[in-house]
C-alpha cells in the first residue's frame, strides 16, 4: 500500500513539476487572496495583524479546492482515471498517493503565504514549532477530506461547483482548531495550542482512515 | 404499466399513510391551539415561551431525520444489508432534515432576537445546526446529479457518512471554541417545565415526529416514482402513443 502511495505521489508531483500549474495558478491565487483580505479590512495592521492566522487558513482552504481539482483533472484528460483503474494498484494506496501530493503542494503553499501574512499583515512570526505543526497536521486533514470529496465528484459535470459546496463545511474543524493554534503561537503562548493541535491530529487522523477504506468503490464507479 | 401507477396508492399502505397524515395534521393543529391559547405565558419570557412549543420538536425532527439518513446509508453500504430502498429512505430521510433544520433556524432566530438581542449569537449548537444546514445541502446537491442509480447510491452514502462523522467534530471544536451556552430545555436536567406547558410540548414532539414520518414517506414514494420513470416512462410513452395510433 504504501509503496504505491510513493509511486502515485510521485507521478502527480513529476506531472505539477513538469506542468508548474499549482506554482503559476494556484500560488498567486493565495496571494491574490492574501491582498484582497487587505483590502477588504483596511490598511490598519492593529486590525490585520490579529486575524492574520483566520486569513492565512481561509486562503488555504480556498487553495485545497483549486490543488484538489487540479489533482482530478489530471487524471481525466486521455482516460488516465482508467489507466490508474486497470493498474492494479491498491485503491488505498492511490488515495494516500493523491492525498500526499496534495499535501506536499500546499505545505510548499503554506510557506509561501507564512511570508505573505508576516510581510503583508505584519504578523510577528512566534511558536514556529506549533505553527509547523497545525500545518502539518491541519493540511494532512484537508488533504484527505478534499481527495475523498475530489473522487466524490469527479467524472460528474458539475463537480467544480459541487466540489467546493461539499468541501469547505466539513473542514470548519480543521479552520477552527487551525486558526485557534496559529492565534495561540502568534500571540507568544504556544502552551495554549496543545488541545487545538489534537483536534487536528484527530481530524487527520480519521479522515485518513475513511478514505483508506471508502476510496477503492469510489474509485470504481463511473 | 399504465398511469395507475403514477397515482396515489389507493391499497392499505395508502390508506395508513393517509391516516398518518390526519393524525399529524390534528397533532399540529392542536398543538398550536394549545400553544397560542390554552397555555399561559411563562414568568420569564412572557410569550415568547410559545415558540418553544415547536422550536425544539423542529430540532429534535431534524437530528432523527439525519441520524435515519446516517444509519441508512451505513446499511446501504454494508454488503450484507445492501438493498435499493436504503438509499431511497437516505435521501428522503435528509431532504425533510433540511427542512426541518431551515425551520429551526428560523424559529431560533425570531427566538433569540428578543432574548438575546441578536438574530444570530455563536453558540455552539446554533453554529453546528447551521454548518449541519450546509452540509447536507451538498449531500442533496450530490444526489440530484444524474447518474446510474448504483454509482449514485454508493457515492451519497459514502458522502453521508463523511458528513455524519464531521459534526460531533464539529459540534466539540465549536463547542471549545465558544460557551456561553444556552442549555437545551429538557435535557438540562433541572425540568422546569410543568403543567400544561410539558404537555404540550410533549405533544408537539409527538406530532412534528408524525409529520416527518408522513412527508418522509411521501417523499420515499416520490423517489420510487421517479426511478421508476426514468426506467420505463419511455416505454410507456411509446406505449400509449402506439395505442393511440391503433384507435385514433
Amino acid at each position: 500500500m504504501l509503496r504505491d502511495a510513493v509511486l502515485v505521489a510521485g507521478k502527480d508531483l513529476r506531472i505539477e513539476i513538469r506542468s508548474r500549474v499549482t506554482l503559476n495558478q494556484v500560488g498567486p491565487f493565495a496571494l491574490a487572496v492574501l491582498l484582497l483580505f487587505g483590502l477588504a479590512l483596511g490598511p490598519d495592521r492593529q486590525v490585520l495583524a490579529p486575524a492574520s492566522a483566520g486569513l492565512f487558513w481561509i486562503a488555504v482552504l480556498l487553495s485545497t479546492v483549486l490543488a484538489v481539482q487540479r489533482s482530478y483533472a489530471v487524471e481525466s484528460a486521455d482516460a488516465a482515471r482508467d489507466g490508474l483503474r486497470l493498474s492494479g494498484l491498491d485503491p488505498a494506496g492511490i488515495f494516500l498517493g493523491k492525498a500526499g501530493a496534495v499535501a506536499v503542494q500546499l505545505i510548499v503553499l503554506e510557506a509561501g503565504l507564512t511570508i505573505g501574512v508576516a510581510l503583508l499583515y505584519g504578523a510577528r512570526l512566534s511558536g514556529a514549532l506549533v505553527l509547523a505543526a497545525a500545518c502539518a497536521a491541519g493540511t494532512l486533514g484537508l488533504a484527505a477530506v478534499g481527495t475523498l470529496y475530489g473522487v466524490v465528484a469527479s467524472g460528474l459535470r458539475t463537480r467544480e461547483t459541487l466540489l467546493p459546496l461539499l468541501f469547505l463545511p466539513v473542514v470548519a474543524p480543521v479552520l477552527l482548531a487551525a486558526t485557534k493554534a496559529w492565534d495561540a503561537a502568534l500571540a507568544g503562548t504556544p502552551g495554549r495550542a496543545d488541545g487545538w493541535l489534537d483536534v487536528l491530529v484527530v481530524f487527520a487522523v480519521l479522515y485518513i482512515a475513511i478514505g483508506i477504506v471508502a476510496f477503492g468503490p469510489l474509485l470504481e464507479d463511473e | 404499466m399504465s398511469r395507475a401507477q403514477f397515482s396515489p396508492p389507493a391499497d392499505r399502505a395508502g390508506f395508513a399513510l393517509r391516516l398518518l397524515g390526519a393524525t399529524a395534521l390534528v397533532g399540529v393543529a392542536a398543538t398550536v391551539w394549545l400553544g397560542l391559547f390554552v397555555t399561559p405565558p411563562d414568568r420569564f419570557m412572557g410569550n415568547l415561551v410559545r415558540l418553544l412549543y415547536v422550536h425544539p420538536p423542529m430540532a429534535w425532527v431534524a437530528f432523527l431525520a439525519y441520524g435515519v439518513a446516517g444509519l441508512a446509508s451505513l446499511l446501504y453500504l454494508w454488503p450484507r444489508t445492501t438493498a435499493p430502498h436504503f438509499d431511497r429512505l437516505a435521501g428522503a430521510s435528509a431532504e425533510v432534515g433540511v427542512v426541518f433544520t431551515g425551520l429551526t433556524l428560523v424559529s431560533g432566530s425570531i427566538w433569540g432576537r428578543p432574548t438575546w438581542g441578536a438574530w444570530w449569537v455563536w453558540d455552539p449548537l446554533l453554529t453546528t445546526t447551521a454548518l449541519l444546514f450546509v452540509l447536507y445541502l451538498g449531500y442533496l446537491a450530490l444526489r440530484r446529479v444524474p447518474g446510474d442509480f448504483h454509482v449514485r447510491a454508493r457515492r451519497s452514502a459514502i458522502a453521508a457518512l463523511i458528513a455524519f462523522v464531521d459534526v460531533p467534530i464539529v459540534y466539540f471544536s465549536v463547542d471549545w471554541w465558544r460557551s456561553l451556552h444556552q442549555a437545551p430545555t429538557i435535557t438540562a436536567g433541572r425540568t422546569y417545565v410543568h403543567g400544561s406547558m410539558a404537555w404540550t410540548l410533549l405533544l408537539g414532539f409527538v406530532s412534528f415526529t408524525l409529520v416527518y414520518i408522513w412527508l418522509m414517506a411521501h417523499r420515499y414514494r416520490l423517489a420510487k416514482l421517479n426511478e421508476f420513470e426514468d426506467a420505463e416512462g419511455l416505454e410507456v410513452a411509446l406505449a400509449e402513443r402506439r395505442a393511440e395510433a391503433v384507435t385514433g
